[in-house]
């Protein structure tokens, strides 16, 4: 391969400041997406369970409708489409005087997909481990909302643990398509470095390492707080 | 105290109540019998609104269970339930799971819930157990943990449902003795069970259901030697006969 490998020019500014720059938007886009995709996803996943026929039914509609739309298609309806849908003023307000469209658009876009696939794994926790125990819980006199709180979701939390780390670190992945409306992440930041430098492949290089020990981070994080308060405490006691 | 009337209830096609009535005075104790699938779990199941009805009327202490405007969390809360499976919360003490009703819907504060937690279990019989998981306990001990939690929010009346019938032969009496006690400081109760002997010393009354329908109603001396079905009759000789 004919290709003159130059490390150094990433220590250079100003490419070793963009990478950092772009490493911190990825960081935000990925947090700021997973708060809202556990926050939408946990609500529609208790939803999808609520013994009320249009409950179920308002929650299956977003699941359904969220996560069979691509997600770079979603990022483009939620940018481009969305905002001329909107009466004029806030249509003109989100384009010209939301700070930070991109951003906003991008952690709304990618949390609303992740929170359908997170909604349906919560709903299947609970299903398999905690739905029987409702009724007794009703019999108490709790209410609803309560049972699931206090009983039913701490319980689905637990047993859907594994596919909620692997639904995170798809969303710290899915944080680079973000870089199709302008959003400067690791990503683009790569790509613009290869515009300015021709070291592509060193600058995607390091991207990919980055990328790696992110995912690494976030597992070993999830399995931190599996032990402290998830089922892998119960395994251990019980064994 | 609690009172059925007339109660309907399909699954789908399926009836599985066809027009029930009965009723259970303060500090009775009525055990409801019948084969399985004769309706039994689920009539009372509806007395506490778990199970909606398609037709009739309830009252638990004159409130009405069917009514849209009654605050079914809060009557609940009046009525003690146990089921045949525990249904303990499996990620929380024996302890927690008695106080976690009352704090949450008595809003008692933790300490004053445990204490009164404590004073449930010793009554159980579970003294030694207060911080054990439910997996940490055998099946007649969660059962009766089950007991304590039903008896933790001070119930007017208890419902059973099937409380024994999950359990191992050898753990049968020491949740049967516990309600027997209870039924002792004048409980009122309706229990759904198979445990004839039970039915014989503490029951007051017997109800025995076969297709959805109450087929008998009538006090225990005179259910047990003189059943006016024939239906009863064969029954009893079944169950009576081991």
């Amino acid at each position: 391969m004919n290709y003159n490998w130059d490390w150094g020019v990433l220590l250079q500014q100003p490419y070793w400041g963009w990478l950092w720059s772009g490493l911190g938007w990825t960081l935000l886009i990925s947090l700021g997406s997973w708060v809202i995709a556990l926050s939408v996803g946990i609500s529609a996943g208790i939803a999808r369970c609520m013994p009320n026929r249009a409950i179920q039914i308002v929650a299956s509609v977003y699941i359904e409708v969220f996560r069979n739309i691509p997600p770079l298609v979603q990022l483009f309806l939620w940018y481009f489409v969305f905002p001329e849908l909107l009466p004029d003023a806030l249509g003109l307000w989100i384009k010209r005087d939301l700070p930070n469209p991109e951003y906003v658009t991008a952690i709304v876009g990618l949390g609303l997909f992740a929170g359908a696939r997170v909604a349906e794994q919560i709903r299947a926790g609970i299903a398999a481990v905690g739905i029987h125990l409702l009724p007794a819980a009703l019999a108490t006199g709790l209410r609803p909302l309560q049972a699931f709180r206090l009983i039913l979701l701490p319980l689905g939390l637990r047993a859907v643990f594994g596919p909620l780390t692997s639904e995170f670190l798809i969303t710290v992945k899915m944080s680079s398509i973000s870089l199709t409306i302008g959003m400067l992440e690791l990503t683009a930041q790569s790509r613009h470095i290869e515009n300015y430098t021709f070291h592509g492949l060193e600058a995607f290089a390091v991207a990919t390492v980055v990328y790696l020990l992110l995912g690494l981070s976030v597992t070993g994080l999830m399995r931190v707080i599996d032990r402290r308060f998830g089922a892998a405490k119960y395994r251990r006691a019980s064994s | 105290m609690i009172v059925l009337n007339d109660i309907h209830k399909s699954y789908g096609r399926t009836q599985v109540l066809r027009g029930c009535t009965a009723a259970v005075k303060l500090g009775e104790v009525v055990v409801v019998c019948g084969p399985s699938g004769s309706g039994k779990s689920t009539l009372i199941k509806c007395v506490n609104g778990l199970v909606p009805i398609d037709r009739g009327s309830i009252t638990v202490d004159g409130v009405s269970v069917t009514d849209k405007h009654t605050d079914l969390p809060a009557l609940r809360a009046q009525i003690g339930m146990v089921f045949q499976n525990f249904e303990l919360y499996p990620h929380m003490t024996a302890l927690q799971n008695v106080s976690l009703a009352q704090i949450h819907v008595l809003k008692r504060s933790r300490a004053e819930a445990d204490a009164r937690s404590e004073q449930l279990l010793a009554r159980v019989g579970l003294s030694s157990k207060l911080s054990s998981r439910p997996d940490q306990l055998s099946g007649g001990q969660q059962q009766r943990v089950s007991i304590a939690r039903a008896l933790s929010m001070d119930p007017k009346a208890m419902l059973f449902d099937e409380p024994t019938s999950a359990l191992d032969p050898e753990m049968v009496n020491e949740v049967l003795e516990v309600m027997q006690a209870l039924a002792l400081d004048g409980m009122t109760m309706m229990v759904v069970t198979h445990e004839m002997g039970f039915a014989q010393r503490v029951a007051e009354r017997v109800l025995f259901m076969d297709g959805g329908e109450i087929l008998e109603d009538s006090p225990k001396s005179q259910f047990f030697a003189n059943p006016s079905t024939e239906r009863a009759r064969q029954f009893l000789t079944k169950v009576l006969s081991h």
